[in-house]
């Protein structure tokens, strides 16, 4: 199969993959494999469901940042901090030339 | 061509990251004290490690800084981005250990998979702080292990590049699931019998993991072959493949 196919082949998995599972929640579930009611996550249908099964309940976040728009604020921050740290550390990164170029950097673990 | 690659990419992003975030790591509050602590125990010795390695590997190459805080990035949003399995009705994600385990060596992967691990809990309710440990070592060092040992076994065999890739992707993410199977089953079981609960709680799994698996081998396979075609001299650099492989 030449490259092109490749891309193509999984371009379409990938599109079927998506629109089907948007289709199934967006347009009534008529065009996915399985009509559930909700796209939940393995979190829900596997883990917290087989530890509530045994006694396990999952607590509250420490930090609940799904509060108005807390998380907004909290990538903000994130992202200010990263920028500020590239930026502080620029000069060193660009200019400071290495040891040995041409040698590979991981052999071992 | 490039119009159906915007296209895709932007199809993506909209239908991916319009709905809520969904995540396999263990929650806040779902393992006991006691197996929490063990995972901890376990977690903190390789994680060290892949500190150490960071700082030997910086001293040779300080470029090497600026490519292991870019493949953190995209561990972190590969492995809190839900992809929806129409096979089983429910939403999962890849886990980004595998690529980033072949890419830069397993220990530094553990220790970025703990980074993005560590902000996901603390930011996002994206698995729990007192789950850290277990999240640790089911995603950063089973995953990257795995991903690593896969690919280099099977270049080893003189298997294809993009071959060798794919299933590295492929069994990085199936061993997450199956440790996490593992802790799951070892923390909540009580007095139940173990191999039943953990066959259970890994067959409730297989709807989910096992097309995402075949997505997230598709995917590392993807990255890596790019990376060859577009700078061979990188995968030159980072020692996964020698300079007479490259194009």
């Amino acid at each position: 199969m030449k490259i092109q196919n490749y891309k193509l082949f999984f371009l379409a998995i990938f599109l079927f993959l998506i629109f089907s599972a948007r289709g199934g929640s967006a347009f009534g579930g008529n065009f996915s494999f399985v009509n559930a009611a909700e796209w939940s996550g393995v979190d829900e249908t596997v883990v917290e469901k087989y530890a509530e099964e045994h006694g396990r309940v999952a607590r509250k976040p420490f930090i609940n940042t799904d509060q108005g728009d807390l998380l907004l604020f909290v990538f903000l921050l994130a992202g200010a901090i990263g920028g500020f740290a590239a930026g502080y550390c620029w000069r060193k990164l660009i200019e400071q030339k290495p040891k040995n170029n041409n040698a590979p950097i991981h052999r071992t673990f | 061509m490039k119009t159906i690659y915007c296209f895709f990419l932007v199809s993506v992003f909209w239908f991916l990251f319009s709905g809520d975030a969904y995540a396999m790591h263990i929650s806040e509050g779902i393992l006991p004290f006691n197996w929490a602590a063990l995972w901890f125990i376990v977690a903190v010795p390789f994680v060290a490690y892949g500190l150490y390695r960071l700082k030997k590997v910086s001293a040779i190459d300080i470029s090497f800084k600026p490519l292991v805080g870019l493949m953190s990035a995209v561990v972190f949003i590969i492995s809190c981005m839900p992809i929806p399995v129409p096979t089983a009705g429910t939403c999962s994600h890849p886990c980004g250990t595998g690529i980033s385990g072949i890419l830069l060596g397993p220990a530094i992967s553990v220790l970025i998979a703990a980074v993005a691990l560590l902000i996901q809990a603390l930011f996002l309710a994206h698995g729990g702080l007192s789950t850290w440990g277990a999240d640790v070592v089911s995603m950063g060092v089973v995953g990257s292990f795995a991903g690593f040992f896969t690919f280099k076994v099977l270049r080893l065999l003189k298997i294809n590049m993009a071959v060798a890739a794919f299933f590295a992707g492929l069994f990085a993410d199936w061993a997450t699931y199956a440790t996490t199977s593992l802790e799951l089953t070892t923390g909540i079981r009580g007095d139940s019998a173990f191999m039943p609960l953990f066959i259970k709680i890994l067959v409730a799994f297989i709807p989910t993991q096992l097309p995402l698996g075949i997505v997230e081998g598709a995917m590392t396979s993807g990255m890596i072959m790019l990376l060859y075609k577009k700078r061979p001299d990188l995968l030159v650099k980072m020692g996964v493949i020698k300079s007479g492989e490259a194009l």
